[in-house]
């Protein structure tokens, strides 16, 4: 599996992503600039969190419109994966990758504490290595409460589109998600941190089915 | 010409910010706050005396970048000099 991680002025999840690729696949993945308008020729493109552009006008608006994001979207078309992670979710709403939009957490917070998952659609590319439908994830967000209209979120839940739900309300999200893939299942965002617990050496890897699935399914 | 575009949220899309500032006007004893909604205001000069030109110019600039239309809305204001 080739993979390359994009980082943005602000990211600060883009080295957890690269070692939890790495220790995955076994492949260091291309380290992509915001700036550069080509990609190599890979399998999955990570987008991860972080504050790009410092949250500035809306989280991941500045980031939407870099020189890299035509060649995103280009590779997205063609069926490449795409993982947006935090930031990265907040990134594929603005550039229409995904539908909907994150918005303030309901109560204000910024949320940083590991929460109760489900793994609501267990047959994506992203999920199939999760041996049980509960788990959980760290989260580290101000902005991750998920909005979309009733129809929208309609369509997300009959078309198999809600990867993950939290296990209760944490930030507002409607109906608790968690993460959405796209109608295709080729992209993934989620607002939980997979990257963060990959390494054996700290613990858990409630993080690495997530990767696991993504090298069974690329190979 | 100034222009200033407001950018909101959208009718019935939740407000937190404006909700915990509703409550806090009325934890200070104000009465008869209510719908508070908080907004946010980019004002720029634009090198334009056209106004109709221009509001085209700045509809664009809300769609491409000012405003996220999937949550909000945007009034775009414009002063001639």
């Amino acid at each position: 599996m080739r993979a390359a991680v994009v980082t943005f002025p602000g990211s600060n999840c883009d080295r957890d992503m690269a070692v939890a690729i790495e220790q995955v696949t076994g492949t260091p993945p291309h380290r992509i600039w915001h700036g550069d308008s080509e990609l190599p020729d890979v399998d999955l493109i990570a987008l991860p969190g972080g504050f790009s552009y410092g949250d500035y006008l809306r989280c991941g608006a500045m980031a939407a419109r870099s020189a890299i994001i035509p060649a995103v979207i280009k590779a997205a078309e063609r069926g490449v994966r795409v993982l947006g992670v935090c930031n990265g979710f907040q990134l594929l709403t603005e550039i229409g990758l995904l539908p909907g939009a994150l918005m303030r957490n309901i109560d204000l917070n910024f949320i940083c504490r590991n929460v109760a998952l489900t793994v609501d659609n267990p047959d994506t590319a992203f999920t199939r290595k999760f041996a049980t439908r509960t788990t959980w994830l760290p989260v580290a967000h101000h902005d991750g409460n998920y909005y979309a209209d009733d129809a929208t979120l309609d369509r997300l839940e009959d078309g198999g589109c809600v990867a993950f739900r939290y296990g209760e309300p944490v930030n507002g999200s409607a109906r608790n998600i968690a993460g959405i893939t796209n109608a295709a299942g080729t992209v993934l965002g989620m607002m939980p941190h997979p990257e963060r617990v990959v390494d054996p050496a700290l613990g858990p890897n409630p993080g690495r089915p997530l990767f696991e699935s993504l090298l069974e399914s690329i190979g | 010409m100034r222009v200033n575009v407001t950018v909101s949220l959208k009718a019935g899309v939740l407000d937190p910010q404006g909700q915990a500032i509703e409550n806090a006007l009325g934890s200070l004893g104000f009465k008869g706050v209510s719908h508070v909604t908080q907004s946010k205001l980019i004002s720029f000069d634009l090198d334009s005396t056209d106004a109709d030109a221009a509001r085209t110019q700045v509809t664009d600039m809300c769609e491409k970048l000012l405003a996220n239309t999937v949550i909000e809305r945007y009034d775009i204001a414009l002063e001639q000099d």
